[in-house]
């Protein structure tokens, strides 16, 4: 069984990517710099996004570098992922600064600029 | 039976791999019209050739037939590219470059809501492409700093000054001058904003 990447200019495809559901996916889980992580190996038979991104996750991956590696758009992502989530093959490394329109703490800016000025 | 496994594995990208500890991503959005240097402030700085990824919008579609009772919907994509610096063993900051173009703000609060802050990317032969920028991000209360690509054949040669009084930045705002395709000079814009986004967090942290 050779499957080919998804053509992203067919939206029909993308339904049977995600077995016809297009609902919006919680997106405090899934942000685009959530951290995904691999929590079992792939296995025959299982479908092929699905292997794609538990190989891709064997270490850390964000949502959006999964999306760009699986060229697939990041709500479709959102929704492979979930399915992985639910049935407990990956994990999630939620952001910290999740709430939108605050400030982060001033203890998390100074890490990051400490890490700019390493660089 | 296994080809389905060994074609994804064949397909792993080569990039490095981020650490096992990583468990903080970051946001940091720039923002420009088209050509201003996005990408290549973003490549400047990342620690991977930048990738690019897209996201659906749906939009009601225009001159829709009213009487047909159908509900007709464009679906249009946003594509937009990033990088990554690995900023410690745990800590992860994600670079994008954001087009600033009206439809893309719709998508906003689905792809950049928990940013730390956004650099708004100036060129000044087009500044009126950033006024729209400014207005967005102030409107999303997104903390940003403005930099100013400097380019070659750019004959007037506007001073800071200039620049903050065409584009009504209050004095508070960083606006600082920059060479996208310089490396310290990408580091320094984003130091410059998060140097910002410190000093507005302790002014927070002081009075509540």
């Amino acid at each position: 069984m050779i499957r080919r990447p998804v053509d992203t200019g067919s939206p029909d495809r993308l339904y049977t990517v995600t077995g016809g559901r297009s609902h919006p996916v919680d997106t405090a889980v899934f942000d685009l710099v959530t951290l995904v992580v691999s929590e079992c190996d792939p296995t025959p038979g299982m479908q092929s996004e699905h292997v794609r991104i538990l190989t891709l996750c064997r270490h850390p991956a964000a949502v959006v570098e999964i999306a760009a590696d699986l060229q697939l758009p990041i709500t479709v992502v959102r929704i492979l992922l979930e399915d992985l989530l639910a049935a407990g093959r990956i994990t999630a490394r939620r952001p910290r600064a999740a709430a939108a329109a605050d400030l982060p703490e001033s203890a998390l800016l100074k890490e990051v600029l400490h890490g700019l000025r390493n660089l | 039976m296994d080809s389905a496994i060994s074609e994804a594995t064949s397909r792993a990208p080569e990039r490095t791999p981020l650490a096992d500890a990583a468990d903080t991503g970051l946001k940091i959005v720039v923002v420009g019209g088209f050509g201003v240097g996005k990408t290549t402030l973003v490549r400047s700085v990342s620690e991977i050739r930048p990738l690019n990824t897209e996201e659906y919008m749906t939009q009601a579609g225009v001159g829709v037939d009213e009487t047909s009772g159908v509900a007709h919907k464009t679906t249009t994509t946003v594509a937009f590219d990033f990088g990554r610096i690995s900023l410690n063993e745990t800590m992860v900051l994600y670079l994008f470059g954001a087009p600033g173009q009206e439809r893309f703000w719709f998508l906003w609060d689905r792809l950049f809501s928990g940013t730390l802050g956004a650099v708004v990317l100036v060129d000044t032969r087009r500044m009126s492409d950033s006024w729209y920028a400014i207005d967005r991000l102030e409107h999303h209360r997104t903390p940003f700093v403005v930099a100013v690509n400097r380019f070659d054949d750019d004959a007037a040669y506007y001073s800071l000054d200039e620049i903050r009084q065409a584009l009504s930045l209050p004095a508070h705002i960083p606006l600082l001058d920059c060479d996208a395709r310089v490396r310290s000079d990408g580091k320094h814009v984003l130091i410059t904003l998060v140097d910002h986004l410190y000093k507005l967090a302790l002014a927070q942290e002081t009075t509540s």
